[in-house]
């Protein structure tokens, strides 16, 4: 009996590490394969011989100014994105929830695109886009709040509402802006790398949001079963969920100053990974940020190269890329229960 | 302890005590002054009409709702002096519904239930996957633990609950109808298996029943939640009539003489 629980426990624990281990193998792939393709192709040999004397120097310049910044900023974004959507569906007990549904990037969108239409480019379009984020943030946790107490469909009604009010607006800034600024508009709105310039801010937010989502995942856990239970089984709920709601917002801003509206990977990685069997959020949240990241980082990597004359916008992507990924493991996982 | 040796508990500190506890629901007042103490040992049944506040009893005394007056104390310390996870290593609640919007698999959901007594990073060990292994069995779902959630019965996910509570391992345990959805071989397999434990290892039991009958058979304590603000509590043999259960139902009741004991079956 011992022996056999002994061998249960660490071969479902093994089956799950052999899977982040797999997630891996797959960002490493989507790192080569983003540093090496594009309008100059680079064959992966010469990649490794960059760090040696006799270095393309063209070749060189290419990667490490071009290529190497943008596939950092598009791993970032991915996995920002899947950690905040993760969080946001626990925080809301809805599997329909992603990064976006509280009216964060509403708030950003509104905010930069405003910037872009009345001409400022760069970090004041970032700077702007992080404003915005944070006013709707604080809208949202300022009306959810009401009397006090609160509950996670309050949250979500509150957050969708004002998340329509930010379309409306989007809606409007659209139909008044000039014309020579409306692919710019477009783009931001479906979601593009090429606006991003500084890569530290997302990592180190990045960073430092996976060390604290880590030290939470137990809760995250616990969190899921429901108010009630998570308080019976020793969660602080309330603090504990304005924590979440804080956190998933700062993710969510990040990404969004950096790369717009990027849909789809912070609703669809989570499920993905719940599918591979990994439910656990102390084995979600690393698989989170190898899956969303090098998606990411995949769908970026076509958006640039697929037409020679101009890049799409990388949203566009991301979809195209996963849903046969996810139509793939939902069909398999049905089959095997 | 051997079988058969049990402990006199009426010496020992309660493990909840209420004091004046008025109930209210909504701001309305359901109850204004209950007392009782729940001692280590003993079970007790909680009878009442739907909505005389059976589930808001449960959930003040496990802390998760505020009471509207009077005071709850756990082991003789007031509820208040206890941070969250403290009270749940004393206190077990078992919720009459629970749904995860993502279900898993058997085993991962009761794990969860060893949360108050892991620290932040820590994993489950091995006696706590050997614990939900023995409390699985004694719920009777030995072979269940990989199966998904999703493709329980109401009684099997019911008995998984319970699972997950018995691996909180709490001092005392408050049950909301621990017997809903379960069949007549898993209620009376289940009620032993708690009420034995309760003897065995002094843990103290609160439970809402609607079978009376159940109450008489385990319980050694009553709680009847009447309304207009009535209460009474005491020894289940004391307290069981058909007259007080008449008053409580609002149904003519009769008894019957069976081998077991008294039953009780409405007329």
């Amino acid at each position: 009996m011992t022996n056999e629980t002994v061998h249960q426990l660490s071969a479902s624990r093994q089956t799950a590490y052999q899977r982040i281990a797999l997630l891996a193998v797959i960002c490493l792939g989507s790192f080569l394969v983003a540093l090496s393709s594009g309008n100059i192709a680079i064959p992966f040999m010469e990649l490794i011989n960059l760090f040696s004397d006799d270095a393309n120097p063209l070749y060189a310049q290419v990667v490490l100014e071009l290529r190497l910044p943008r596939m950092i900023h598009a791993f970032s974004t991915g996995a920002l994105l899947a950690l905040a959507g993760a969080l946001m569906q626990v925080l809301l007990r809805n599997p329909l929830a992603d990064p976006y549904i509280l009216g964060i990037s509403g708030g950003a969108a509104v905010f930069a695109l405003i910037a872009i239409a009345i001409g400022l480019v760069g970090w004041i379009v970032s700077a702007s886009a992080f404003f915005g984020a944070m006013l709707a943030m604080l809208l949202v946790f300022g009306l959810a709040r009401g009397q006090g107490s609160w509950t996670a469909s309050r949250l979500l009604l509150t957050g969708v509402v004002l998340a329509s009010g930010w379309g409306a607006t989007i809606s409007f800034i659209l139909s008044v802006a000039p014309d020579s600024k409306l692919r710019s508009l477009l783009f931001w709105l479906m979601g593009d790398l090429s606006f991003a310039s500084n890569i530290w801010p997302a990592l180190i937010t990045l960073a430092i949001g996976f060390i604290i989502c880590m030290y939470f995942a137990r809760n995250l856990n616990v969190l899921s079963l429901g108010a009630e239970q998570a308080q019976s089984l020793g969660l602080h709920i309330n603090r504990f969920r304005w924590q979440l709601y804080v956190l998933a917002s700062m993710l969510t801003a990040m990404a969004v100053v950096q790369a717009g509206n990027v849909g789809f990977i912070g609703l669809i990685i989570p499920h993905l990974l719940r599918l591979m069997g990994l439910r656990d959020y102390r084995l979600l949240i690393p698989a989170a940020v190898l899956a969303g990241g090098s998606l990411l980082v995949f769908a970026d990597t076509f958006a640039r190269s697929a037409f020679t004359d101009t890049s799409l916008p990388v949203g566009v992507l991301t979809a195209a890329i996963g849903v046969p990924i996810f139509i793939f493991l939902l069909y398999r996982g049905v089959k095997s229960v | 302890m051997s079988a058969g040796e049990h402990r006199d508990h009426s010496q020992q500190t309660s493990h909840i005590d209420c004091l004046n506890l008025q109930l209210t629901i909504g701001g309305r007042v359901l109850y204004n002054d209950i007392n009782l103490s729940l001692k280590p040992g003993e079970v007790w049944a909680v009878l009442g009409l739907n909505g005389a506040g059976k589930t808001t009893l449960l959930h003040t005394l496990a802390g998760i709702r505020p009471a509207g007056a009077g005071q709850i104390k756990i082991k003789a310390k007031p509820i208040e002096q206890y941070t969250r996870i403290e009270l749940a290593r004393q206190i077990g609640l078992l919720l009459q519904t629970q749904q995860d919007p993502f279900p898993g698999k058997v085993i991962e959901h009761v794990l969860i239930g060893r949360h108050p007594h892991l620290t932040a990073m820590q994993w489950e060990s091995k006696q706590d996957y050997q614990l939900a292994q023995q409390a699985l069995s004694m719920v009777g779902l030995k072979d269940f633990e990989n199966r998904n959630l999703q493709t329980l019965s109401g009684g099997e996910y019911q008995r998984m609950l319970i699972a997950m509570v018995l691996v909180q391992q709490p001092l005392c345990f408050l049950l909301d109808e621990p017997v809903n959805h379960l069949d007549w071989q898993h209620q009376h397999q289940i009620l032993k298996t708690l009420v034995n434990m309760a003897k065995e290892q002094s843990n103290s039991i609160l439970m809402a029943l609607h079978d009376v009958n159940l109450a008489a058979r385990y319980c050694s304590h009553c709680l009847m939640l009447f309304d207009n603000d009535r209460i009474a509590v005491g020894k289940t043999s004391e307290l069981l009539d058909q007259e007080k259960l008449e008053q409580l139902y609002h149904t003519p009741i009769s008894t019957i003489e069976s081998p077991q004991g008294q039953i009780f079956i409405p007329r």
